[in-house]
């Protein structure tokens, strides 16, 4: 039985339930391991890098695999897919899988292979010019960029996604197609705070950003809306019930005390929020989520606002850039972005990084006690003879 | 075979699957691409086909081009659904805002999720995409496929959806971006009964799990990641596709603790692979990473000179226990001390390699932001031994769904609820003693709740007792 025609195609709209399928999961793994792969399962002995994107895993039982990874833009067309699988049948039997970073990976079993389809996999680019499938994303250098729907698909975004992605991998490319860092750099993009995604534990993460208040649509709001929920979703809780002057149920914010992360718009379509001009990107950088050495981190903001500078983001693009290259420039080998900033401490990594310490970068919500400093070992930098100036403490 | 389906499952054949012939497949040239310009001006958008990372833009016109030259016939959906996503995007930056309608409900009869609905805000202008409902497909373990497999879901996907997919979302899922409510059944239905797999999850369910490679292709893996995600979306296959809970949930395993699917960030129940015996150290290829024979790392630091390997600053003066040392050019190890980090086994995989009495670490209650605050998981289960059919873990599992279904608020994630209760009742609940290993520290406060059974004489007290020797 082939994949169906017309348009209801196998479905009988008249008894939506007959026949019907359902619980039956995902495909089994196994079939679409390689044979290499099947054959070699649990016994692998070690790996290598041999050049960037270029890995070799060697068996006990001596067989080698080598894997190609190439950058993947998560964001795929079948014709782009079917170029993938063409590949595969030429070089794979048939056979190819994607990481959890959304990179793809080709797997051979001789060198021979290896080159003529590394070799073709450069050779292959989009009719304006960039490549489909570069090479890289392995060892100590800037792999592919966790991310989110943004205007392409979701309704509560305060940035895009694929074309913020595609700004900064290409002004990041020699780090994706090199190894020239101290550690990987996982840099991720979440277009609102929900974060789908691991922007709260990335080395660098880039995040949509709103600024104002939502603004209340008072003559709708009860009709579409379950006002509890709404009251409910706010985490610091601004939202209170409210009666419009013709009686009807609503809601009031108190736009002070509201910090914009949008969450009962999430609940309720009459409170949007979105904005050209107060909407932008905020930057966190020093998470990670391997127990490597340090324990697991999260993220902390660096930058508390940048603007949506569509569709090249130059700002965001010029921010991240400064922060990975003060980091190549100065942290010790093995070190990630948060381990470097915590040895030479948050004052050194700011000054390093050339980037301004605002109020917003100074935590306010519940435990930011936590966040404090609570002791007198820091070292002295610019902010730091500021605050001395100002209170008449030095000339 | 070292893994059986729990199930038949139909062996496809794209050849026999395929809707599309060989010449609808490539039905455009090169040269027509080149000069190929899409229904709509999206300036914006042509700037994103400069510059060598992949540009999606690009990928996307080919696909639109590719669908103008099908027939009418030949696709269930309107034929300029990318044009119309190019031209509202680009409109979206012209107006810096996005432009999908808030929410969308649909799905298919059986299930409560698995369909995300989305509407454009500005139909009129761009009707193709006025309906563009998402569909989360169940992917393999570890995300490896063969061609038959996906040429078959193009060809199904270009015919009844737009094109335009995710490979893949943050969760796992094969995301199929972009159909109308119509269509949805009929691709259920050849979903099922041709692809013979299934949606994902979606809305307040257990979400599609996911995990890292493990031991197809990594020496470090610590269990059968891939066998543990199988059987457990298997064995709940209900709580999947039926919302049942307070709010999401979700499973991720990692073979071991690098996290490469992110559990311990990404998951309310994160696995993650750990042994309890002695890290293995083969001296001989100890010797050779320091005569420099090879590269450390498994060269990782290729592109930069770092000077030679210097086993002493690199592997054991990192060492965050300070546990190791080097003995007239012996390694050692002291394992009762080792936390096992990962990063000597790292540096070193050709001489150093995880024990062989492995199990897992099961942490609980990892979460963004919303609402309470991003939470990383904390561990709660130090160490636990996972074979199939995992009746020990279904049976946890089953513990900790009870006690938050019962327990959890309306959006509530179990890591919230583990705040608002407390760790000590989240241990109580699935009956764990407390440990040790399960905080950083002791608590500073002084704010301790006891049971009243666990206080000689219990709490009921009268005050005139209190007043016989103590006068008011």
């Amino acid at each position: 039985m082939g994949l169906s025609l017309g348009k209801n195609g196998q479905y009988n709209p008249d008894k939506p339930t007959e026949d019907r399928i359902t619980d039956i999961g995902p495909r089994h793994f196994w079939q679409y391991f390689p044979p290499a792969i099947q054959k070699n399962y649990g016994k692998w002995d070690h790996h290598e890098i041999l050049e960037p994107g270029i890995l070799v895993h060697v068996s006990e039982t001596g067989d080698k695999v080598f894997t190609v990874r190439c950058g993947g833009c998560r964001f795929m067309t079948v014709e782009n897919v079917r170029e993938i699988c063409d590949i595969a049948d030429k070089y794979c039997n048939g056979f190819v899988r994607f990481t959890t970073r959304n990179n793809i990976e080709f797997i051979v079993d001789s060198p021979e292979k290896l080159e003529a389809l590394k070799n073709d996999l450069l050779s292959r680019k989009h009719v304006s010019g960039s490549y489909k499938f570069p090479i890289g994303g392995t060892g100590a250098g800037v792999t592919n960029i966790v991310h989110t729907q943004g205007y392409i698909h979701c309704h509560t975004p305060a940035t895009d996604a694929s074309s913020m992605v595609k700004s900064v991998m290409d002004s990041l490319f020699d780090y994706f197609t090199g190894m020239t860092l101290p550690a990987q750099v996982r840099v991720s993009m979440a277009c609102c705070l929900n974060m789908c995604g691991a922007v709260h534990c990335s080395d660098i993460a880039l995040l949509g950003y709103h600024r104002k208040p939502p603004v209340i649509d008072h003559e709708y709001i009860d009709a579409l809306c379950e006002l509890p929920l709404v009251i409910a979703a706010c985490p610091v809780g601004a939202i209170s019930p409210a009666k419009t002057e013709s009686g009807k149920k609503t809601v009031k914010i108190k736009e002070e005390r509201c910090m914009f992360c949008g969450n009962c718009y999430t609940m309720c379509q009459a409170v949007p929020l979105s904005d050209k001009l107060g909407d932008g990107v905020t930057i966190l950088a020093g998470g990670k989520l391997s127990n490597r050495i340090s324990e697991p981190k999260f993220s902390k903001v660096v930058v508390p606002w940048l603007p949506n500078n569509f569709p090249r983001f130059p700002e965001v693009v010029e921010h991240v850039k400064k922060i990975i290259e003060a980091y190549a420039a100065n942290a010790n080998k093995y070190e990630r972005i948060g381990d470097w900033a915590e040895r030479i401490g948050w004052e050194k990594f700011f000054e390093k990084c050339g980037l301004p310490f605002t109020e917003h970068l100074i935590d306010d919500y519940r435990l930011a006690y936590d966040t404090f400093r609570t002791s007198t070992q820091f070292k002295y930098t610019e902010a730091a003879w500021a605050v001395s100036k100002s209170v008449g403490g030095i000339d | 075979m070292a893994f059986e389906p729990k199930r038949e499952e139909k062996a496809l054949k794209y050849e026999e699957l395929r809707i599309y012939t060989d010449e609808e497949l490539k039905n455009y040239s090169e040269e027509e691409l080149k000069n190929f310009k899409i229904k709509h001006e999206t300036p914006a958008l042509d700037e994103l086909e400069k510059g060598p990372w992949p540009s999606f833009v690009a990928d996307a016109k080919r696909e639109a081009l590719h669908r103008k030259k099908l027939d009418a016939d030949r696709m269930m959906t309107d034929k300029d659904a990318v044009d119309d996503l190019l031209g509202q995007l680009q409109l979206s930056f012209d107006h810096g805002e996005t432009h999908w309608k808030h929410g969308g409900i649909v799905g298919v009869f059986g299930y409560g999720g698995g369909i995300i609905g989305r509407y454009s805000d500005v139909p009129e202008k761009f009707p193709a995409v006025a309906h563009f409902h998402t569909i989360r497909v169940n992917q393999p373990a570890s995300k490896f496929y063969n061609t038959d497999y996906l040429r078959s879901l193009c060809d199904l996907w270009e015919y009844r959806g737009s094109g335009l997919m995710n490979l893949h979302g943050s969760t796992g899922d094969i995301i199929l971006l972009g159909t109308t409510t119509e269509q949805l059944e009929p691709i259920f239905k050849d979903l099922t009964h041709v692809m013979d797999t299934d949606l994902g999850g979606s809305g307040s369910n257990l979400r599609t799990p996911s995990c890292c490679i493990g031991k197809a292709r990594c020496e470090w893996s610590c269990y059968d990641t891939q066998a543990m995600c199988y059987e457990l979306t298997q064995y709940y296959q209900d709580e999947l596709h039926r919302p049942a809970f307070p709010y999401k949930f979700k499973f991720k395993f990692d073979g071991c603790p690098n996290g490469c699917v992110a559990s311990i960030a990404r998951s309310d129940m994160s696995f993650i692979g750990t042994w309890k015996d002695e890290i293995r150290i083969d001296q001989e290829a100890v010797k050779a990473y320091m005569a420099g024979d090879i590269v450390p790392n498994g060269g990782a630091h290729k592109g930069r000179d770092w000077g030679k390997f210097d086993i002493r600053k690199e592997v054991i003066n990192l060492c965050p226990t300070k546990c190791m040392s080097l003995e007239d050019g012996t390694l050692k190890i002291d394992n009762e001390n080792c936390t096992r980090c990962m990063h000597c086994i790292n540096v070193m995989p050709r001489a150093l390699k995880p024990g062989l009495d492995t199990g897992v670490s099961i942490l609980f209650g990892a979460k963004a932001p919303i609402l309470e605050g991003a939470q990383m998981a904390t561990l709660t289960i130090p160490f636990m031994k996972v074979e199939p059919p995992y009746d020990n873990l279904k049976e946890l599992i089953e513990k900790v769904w009870e006690f938050w279904m019962e327990e959890g608020k309306n959006r509530e994630r179990l890591g919230e609820l583990i705040q608002r209760f407390g760790l000590p009742k989240f241990l109580e609940a699935i009956g764990v003693p407390p440990a040790p290993q399960m905080v950083r520290a002791p608590r500073s406060n002084p704010y301790i709740f006891w049971k009243e059974e666990d206080v000689p004489g219990g709490w009921d007290r009268k005050i005139e007792d209190y007043r016989k020797i103590h006068k008011r």
